[in-house]
């Protein structure tokens, strides 16, 4: 049976333990609910989950643990030239697995029947072309060793999958007699239905920290790996950023850093004054017409997807800079350049600051206003130097927060920032970003024995330490400096 | 004498009324104008911004939606297409593209010389030029499908090529045309005649929609078709994955977690998880889901699973603000009249709170549908011209995303694929603005004050 059909025999099963453990409680009673401890409905929901947690549980272990128990017994009858090392005796079980595969396609096509499958040998029929016919292809020819432990393989999981089928009957089988025996009055169903619940909304709430531990160790490990075959100090120090597939490259992050660094100040140089105006013109000036028009239309440009942004900077921002600024100035010649991608993160982080400023701006009690309005201080002056202290640990976070963001964009540097690792001041020529080369190193065909490709992890944990970082401090800051006004 | 209201010395008059502006007055005003003309400005500035961008790419764009095809009739010769005679597809497949390609350009070829079109310093092959190297395969898969085609003569509407499609748009010139190698400008002139024919026309571009990506030689038959498959996959996905999840667990946190270290573990990560850049989750999908657990490459369902991480944290946030809008007086009444907790919150609290929940998790997934870097990571930028099949195998097949379609389009050299991403960008567009207004109209639908 395949793993769908047993879902389906199994949800078939706990839906006739649903009304079995239903009927059975109700019975109990001569069809009086008021008698039961619960509503009948939770009676029949505990013999469904009594059929369904067992026998889920029991198939996630199987699907789990076969695969690893069947590779570690192959790999042991493998002749030892396949599994000198332990990347050729991956090589080697991915072979065998993918031969097993092929065979079963074929079988299931109908280009071959079981029973030859059982006599094949690699000298009287060419596998290869076998497989192909029906679809898979081999890199190389088949060995007999790989054949023989490819036939192993099909009756081992073809046991596997048989034992599977049996346990999981079994096991679900077991769990409607014993759901529907206990639908009995004193039996308090919902406490134990409740409980099982809470334990999915536990179970559903520690994904988040799985996420993490998930993001954490995935980088760590790769990292610990570069570390392994790249000096760190290398990685840390080094000026200069040429990877090369053929060894021999130099992976230092500062010119990155650098890359990074610089556009995101010249985001937060296009961002923040503009942000931050239109904020305080919109919380301060504007008129509720104007407010209410202008401010969803600012939220607008939240809502574009970066690569909508990344198009803006590689088509038009991109050009207009060359033609207008950087040629007439001799200053470069690229239209992808520091100078585009800051200003196109700019604008995308106008409405973050603006926003937030705004909440930040509102919350300052009327009071403040009113009494330096009532001294004889214009609106401008209020602002300058009554509201803008009173909201500015709020404002910086917001900045902190904007420029975490603009240091992990990614979309629009790969479209605009350009490819050279260089360590240069002029913003109008191309530099790189650590995530520009994450995208760089970790797409297309990669080889994750090569430093080039895991330095890309090396890479993101050193983005994800920023980030968090630089969140981090700014939440800080906000609690630590929040004037409470209540 | 006792004139004491007269101001004795050493009491500093105005030296002028207070109705007159002072030039320290003036000054302040001056500086309050300047003020309030920076907020205006910095408003000016970003809305003029958005709209150049919006601006370019509708101009841009939008004549990516229709497209330059051929109209000729076209014999279709039973000596190329089926030289056996017997009209079975076995036989027939044998015959590949390039016999209808042959067929195609003699056709039009004898479609010219029946008009008496000509032109000076144009060859054959270049006349044949001007058909699109994908039409002979679109022909072959149209006979392929209905064999008793061969040996009638059917009207081809057929994909013109892509300089012919640029020409009509303006995007080739004469002028151009002297620097390409693809074209020639006397290829051109031809083009305007048969424009004045008839022959060449441009009508809406049914094939954007519905074709895969096509080759860097063939923009004309780029299509979004792949795309928005894979695009909806995905969004199916997240949608039945992050919706429950996301629910539960606010639930949980709203309602039931005791104060505890556990508790707050919770809180900060999923703070925390919203500010990680969407470029560490495409490293988690990666190494986890395509390295670790040795699913598909470029497949939509680890897509829809390094997206789910993503938008998790933002559908959490909006239930639980919608949760706790629900005021306690309605899980006291409940409470009262003795259901238990877990029914409150799922018979009372949770209805309630529903039209929240639904509008954030449309905006949540607008967010979803337009992202792009995770998934360049886990291989959706790859060339995919073969539709992934019906689900649930077609979640394991290679597909692309609409965002990502847009990138890679634009990562091409030939401009007519700038075309083709900013007509991308309008689709999304369209998608995005459909789900925030179902958003916003859902909010005013049900919005409630309590």
């Amino acid at each position: 049976m395949s793993v769908l059909m047993i879902l389906a025999a199994v949800a078939v099963l706990a839906i006739a333990a649903f009304f079995l453990a239903r009927q059975r409680s109700l019975a109990s009673t001569q069809g009086n609910p008021r008698l039961l401890h619960s509503l009948p409905g939770y009676y029949g929901w505990y013999g469904a989950i009594s059929v369904l947690v067992p026998a889920l549980a029991a198939l996630i272990l199987w699907l789990i643990v076969q695969p690893m128990v069947i590779e570690a017994r192959i790999s042991a009858t493998l002749p030892a030239e396949f599994v000198t090392d332990a990347t050729k005796a991956q090589l080697t079980m991915a072979d065998v697995r993918r031969v097993a595969g092929g065979l079963d396609t074929a079988i299931a096509s109908g280009a071959i029947s079981e029973t030859d499958v059982q006599a094949l040998a690699t000298g009287s029929t060419d596998i290869r072309a076998l497989l192909a016919g029906s679809g898979v292809a081999l890199a190389s020819e088949v060995s007999p060793a790989v054949l023989i432990a490819a036939q192993d393989y099909r009756t081992q999981s073809h046991w596997g999958a048989a034992g599977r089928t049996a346990l999981i009957l079994v096991l679900s089988v077991l769990g409607l007699f014993w759901g529907v025996k206990r639908a009995e009055p004193d039996f308090r169903a919902r406490n134990q239905v409740e409980r099982v619940i809470l334990a999915l909304l536990i179970a559903a709430s520690s994904i988040a920290i799985l996420t993490t531990v998930g993001i954490v160790w995935s980088m760590v490990s790769e990292t610990f790996d570069f570390f392994s075959k790249y000096p760190f100090q290398d990685f840390f120090f080094s000026l200069k950023w040429s990877p090369n597939f053929r060894g021999g490259s130099d992976l230092g992050i500062i010119p990155l850093i650098w890359g990074t660094l610089y556009i995101t100040l010249i985001s937060m140089l296009v961002a923040v004054p503009i942000g931050l105006f239109a904020a305080i013109y919109l919380a301060e000036y504007a008129s509720r017409p104007v407010r209410n028009w202008v401010k969803p239309l600012i939220e607008i440009i939240a809502g574009i997807p970066t690569v909508v942004f990344g198009i803006f900077a590689l088509v038009t921002v991109g050009p207009a800079l060359r033609d207008w600024f950087a040629q007439p100035l001799g200053l470069g010649n690229s239209g992808s350049s520091v100078m585009t991608a800051g200003i196109v993160i700019g604008i995308l982080n106008i409405p973050f600051i603006s926003s937030l400023s705004d909440d930040i701006i509102n919350s300052v009690p009327q009071s403040l206003r009113d009494g330096s309005l009532g001294l004889g201080a214009t609106k401008s002056e209020t602002v300058r130097q009554v509201i803008l202290p009173a909201a500015l640990p709020g404002i910086v976070g917001a900045i902190l927060m904007a420029a975490s963001r603009a240091i992990g964009e990614t979309m629009i540097v790969v479209m605009g920032a350009g490819a050279a690792a260089k360590l240069s001041l002029n913003p109008f020529e191309a530099m790189t970003t650590m995530t520009v080369k994450i995208v760089g190193q970790l797409t297309g065909d990669t080889d994750f024995a090569a430093p080039e490709t895991l330095v890309a992890f090396a890479l993101g944990m050193t983005l994800f330490v920023i980030t968090l970082g630089l969140n981090i401090f700014a939440l800080w800051i906000v609690r630590k400096y929040r004037e409470q006004y209540e | 004498m006792t004139d004491i209201s007269a101001a004795g010395p050493g009491i500093r008059r105005p030296k002028q009324s207070i109705l007159t502006a002072s030039d320290n007055m003036k000054r302040r005003n001056a500086a309050e104008v300047r003020f309030k003309a920076y907020g205006l400005l910095a408003i000016t500035v970003s809305l003029t911004m958005l709209a150049i961008m919006l601006f370019t790419i509708f101009r841009d764009g939008v004549s990516s939606f229709h497209q330059a095809t051929l109209n000729f009739p076209v014999e279709l010769t039973a000596e190329t297409l089926d030289p056996k005679g017997n009209r079975s597809r076995e036989e027939m497949v044998k015959v590949t593209t390039v016999g209808y390609q042959k067929v195609l350009s003699q056709a039009l070829l004898a479609e010219l010389q029946a008009r008496g079109i000509t032109q000076e310093g144009v060859t054959d092959k270049q006349i044949a030029d001007l058909i699109s190297k994908d039409a002979a395969g679109a022909l072959r898969a149209r006979i392929l499908a209905n064999p008793d085609l061969v040996g009638t003569t059917i009207d081809a509407n057929i994909l013109a090529a892509g300089r012919v499609d640029g020409f009509l748009k303006g995007r080739v010139t004469y002028g151009t045309a002297e620097r390409d190698n693809q074209i020639s400008p006397d290829q051109l002139r031809l083009v305007e005649q048969l424009r004045d024919a008839g022959i060449v026309q441009s009508s809406f571009n049914w094939t954007f929609f519905t074709n895969p990506d096509a080759s860097d030689q063939r923009p004309e038959a780029a299509g979004l078709g792949v795309a928005l498959l894979g695009s909806a996959y995905m969004m199916l996905m997240v949608l039945v994955m992050c919706v429950p999840v996301g629910v539960a667990a606010s639930i949980y946190l709203e309602e039931f977690a005791p104060k505890n270290r556990w508790t707050d573990a919770i809180e900060v990560n999923i703070s925390n998880l919203a500010a990680v850049p969407s470029i560490v989750f495409g490293i988690l999908g990666l190494a986890i889901f395509i390295n670790f657990a040795g699913m598909p490459q470029s497949s939509s369902v680890v897509g829809a699973l390094v997206i789910s991480l993503m938008t998790l944290p933002t559908i959490i946030i909006a239930t639980r603000a919608s949760i706790r809008a629900v005021p306690p007086s309605i899980r006291d009444a409940a409470l009262g009249v003795g259901a238990s907790k877990m029914q409150t919150v799922f018979h009372h609290v949770l209805p309630l709170a529903m039209p929240g929940i639904l509008t954030g998790t449309i905006l949540g997934l607008a967010s979803a549908l337009g992202e792009t870097a995770p998934l360049l990571l886990i291989g959706m930028v790859a060339f995919v011209d073969n539709y992934p099949s019906a689900p649930p195998e077609g979640f394991l097949d290679p597909a692309t995303a609409l965002p990502v379609q847009v990138y890679s389009w634009a990562s091409r050299a030939d401009p007519a694929f700038i075309e083709r991403s900013n007509g991308a960008i309008i689709v999304l567009l369209v998608f995005l603005v459909v789900m925030n207004v179902a958003a916003i109209l859902l909010r005013r639908r049900f919005e409630r004050r309590w």
